[in-house]
């Protein structure tokens, strides 16, 4: 058996994500500065050519998807990294890589807005535009890291799940975590998982590139490997043309759907915290997470039983997970650097299992263990 | 079989998906012509070339090509034509754009990509209007004309596409119509075996939307127009400031070398791994 090798280091929640895109693959990137997001551009302008990758500044957000897809459709794992307002014009671009089924991951270290907002203080306000922020029915995988660690593993993850289902992915950093330092435990380079899209092995003839399988996700050939075919933002049939057939769109746009929905166990990743015997769980995501977790320790030490559930997965939303909470807690705290974003989805899910509560901050600021324990006494 | 069904059932996907969108008498189709014909001289393989457009009239062109075709989003062709020929240089990428595409939604990618001199070809359609959307004016659309958005006259000055590309840094610049088919040949050969950025403006008419509003006649009376109206570059050298009113000059405006930005940042692969800056 090989010996682990470890490798501490202590790194930026940005440096860790650069390091786990680089693990994962990645070999190329395009951006455009944006605080607090900056870092990651700057340490991939030194790191990417090292190992032939390349690095190019854009001259927009919306020039900077474009470039990344056009990469990945070369055959080249590819990211960008943003803030709110760069995330925004990504949007257009966001809806390309969806229906043409590009994968790319999307970095978006959240700052507050709306706007230009408030560069640069820590917010959770972009949940809801990473779901539903491009036009149009679709699907879409978001990662929540609230460590430094996670962001490592997130990220890798995060190209892993482009990778196998064809889909972007968003990393929804918040400023806290983006900026934090933390020590971090980089096992050894062969323990980690790393995923690429599967390539047709059929002849170029018999090459249907978006062929419904059981799977939802059809082979992809690279542009220049002998399979000629076409990619379109229009709605296209099984051969890649545009296409206005009903009976063409429906199994297409379903396919989308289905291809994430169907792997849900896989994709959607969180963590249960002394929820077992709580009477009330804290529902938190991102650097929330972690004075949910401090407030639930203070609060057992006070006799109130508390527990926590972490969603590092935000989208698609962990239902089973969040279900499972409001079954055997009587009271939800869902506090989060928004005005509700997510606990509308728990209160969208509650069937009058528990009582969900909200703690909301909108202020620039993030929320204390103090604040969470302050609303558990409240409300219990 | 003549020369040009030869090349129709080599480069077309013509058993696929045709008939195409366009309208009879349509300028886009002689364009087409020339691209294949130049693709077909240049000797560049079908698996090698990715034909990259935008939205539009002409921006439906990829899908009738057997090439490697991206359509993608409104304006930004050039964006994910960059990515693919950073990530793969071995791909020869042509980006085929109208005029609303590549200098109004577009327009800031297209300075950009000139300024940069990526290795691409770009390829635009100028036919002074949206016509996809049933003719409404664009950034070349003359003072004066009028459009279904300019239902009096239009009172916004035009872009020179060309010229904006010579002034941005494109390192060949030609300009041709659709009326000068053996000059439009000749454009589009250069302008794909040169190292660079590189541009061929293609003026062309809209008789469905533009030539209709404006009075203009059929498609034939429109590419009249193109022949009385064009200077070529010589001859427009020997004229006076005055004559060349109303005109516009065909042929190339510019061939130059200039730093080509693949072969500049694989002198960065090099600085990053420690080999000398000299």
């Amino acid at each position: 058996m090989r010996k682990k090798v470890h490798k501490e280091k202590l790194l930026q929640g940005n440096e860790a994500i650069v390091e786990g895109a680089l693990r994962a693959g990645c070999r190329f990137f395009a951006g455009y500065p944006i605080t607090p997001a900056t870092e990651i551009s700057e340490l991939l302008s030194v790191k990417l050519p090292k190992v032939d990758g390349t690095f190019i500044q854009m001259e927009d957000e919306i020039a900077s998807l474009g470039t990344v897809i056009g990469a990945s459709l070369a055959g080249v794992k590819s990211m960008t990294a943003t803030s709110g307002p760069g995330f925004s014009l990504m949007q257009e671009n966001l809806g390309f890589a969806i229906i043409a089924e590009v994968p790319c991951v999307i970095v978006n270290a959240m700052r507050g807005g709306p706007s230009t907002g408030l560069p640069t203080s820590p917010s959770q306000s972009d949940v809801m535009q990473a779901r539903w922020g491009t036009h149009g029915d679709h699907p879409i995988i978001a990662l929540c890291p609230s460590t430094v660690k996670e962001c490592y593993d997130l990220t890798i993850k995060a190209f892993n799940f482009s990778e196998r289902f064809r889909n972007p992915v968003i990393v929804l950093v918040d400023e806290v975590v983006a900026h934090m330092r933390e020590k971090i435990d980089l096992f050894d380079e062969d323990e980690v998982e790393i995923i690429n899209r599967v390539k047709p092995t059929v002849p170029p003839e018999w090459y249907i590139p978006y062929e419904d399988t059981p799977r939802g996700v059809p082979a992809m050939a690279n542009f220049g490997e002998g399979y000629r075919y076409h990619v379109t933002g229009l709605t296209h049939d099984i051969r890649g043309f545009p296409t206005s057939r009903p009976d063409e769109i429906d199994p297409f746009i379903r396919r989308l759907f289905r291809k994430i929905s169907q792997n849900y166990s896989e994709i959607q990743i969180g963590e249960f915290f002394q929820t077992d015997d709580a009477d009330i769980t804290i529902i938190a995501y991102g650097c929330v997470a972690r004075s949910a977790k401090r407030a639930v320790i203070d609060a057992r030490e006070r006799g109130i039983k508390v527990g926590l559930l972490k969603l590092n997965t935000i989208w698609p939303f962990m239902r089973a997970q969040v279900e499972k909470v409001l079954r055997t807690s009587k009271t939800i705290i869902v506090p989060e650097m928004n005005m509700g974003q997510i606990s509308r989805e728990v209160k969208r899910v509650n069937k009058g299992d528990a009582k969900v509560f909200t703690l909301n901050k909108i202020d620039g600021t993030i929320i204390t263990p103090q604040e969470i324990l302050a609303r558990i006494k409240e409300v219990s | 079989m003549a020369e040009i069904t030869k090349l129709i059932h080599k480069y077309l996907r013509h058993d696929k998906k045709f008939p195409h969108v366009w309208c009879p008498g349509c300028g886009i189709g002689i364009m087409l012509g020339a691209l294949i014909r130049a693709i077909d001289r240049t000797g560049y393989t079908k698996d090698e070339i990715v034909m990259v457009s935008g939205i539009g009239c002409t921006g439906r062109l990829p899908v009738y090509v057997d090439f490697n075709t991206l359509h993608t989003t409104h304006g930004r062709a050039l964006t994910f034509a960059t990515g693919i020929k950073l990530a793969k240089p071995s791909l020869k990428v042509i980006v085929i754009m109208g005029d609303g595409d590549a200098v109004a939604i577009g327009g800031n990618h297209f300075i950009h990509a000139a300024r940069r001199n990526i290795d691409l070809t770009a390829v635009i359609l100028n036919n002074s209007v949206y016509g996809m959307t049933g003719g409404q004016y664009s950034p070349t659309t003359p003072y004066g004309m009028k459009s279904t958005t300019t239902p009096y006259s239009n009172v916004e000055q035009a872009f020179k596409i060309s010229e904006l590309a010579v002034t941005a840094g494109a390192v060949f610049v030609g300009r041709g119509t659709v009326y000068h088919a053996r000059l439009l040949d000749n454009l589009m050969e250069k302008a794909f075996l040169k190292v660079g950025f590189s541009v061929v403006e293609v003026i062309a008419h809209c008789h469905t939307q533009y030539g209709r509003l404006n009075r203009m006649g059929s498609a034939v009376e429109m590419m009249q127009w193109q022949r009385d109206h064009a200077v070529t570059v010589e001859k427009a050298n020997q004229m006076k400031e005055e004559e060349l009113k109303d005109k516009f000059r065909i042929g190339v405006l510019v061939d130059r070398e200039l730093p080509v930005y693949q072969d500049e940042y694989n002198k960065i692969r090099q600085w990053s791994k420690g080999v000398d800056k000299k």
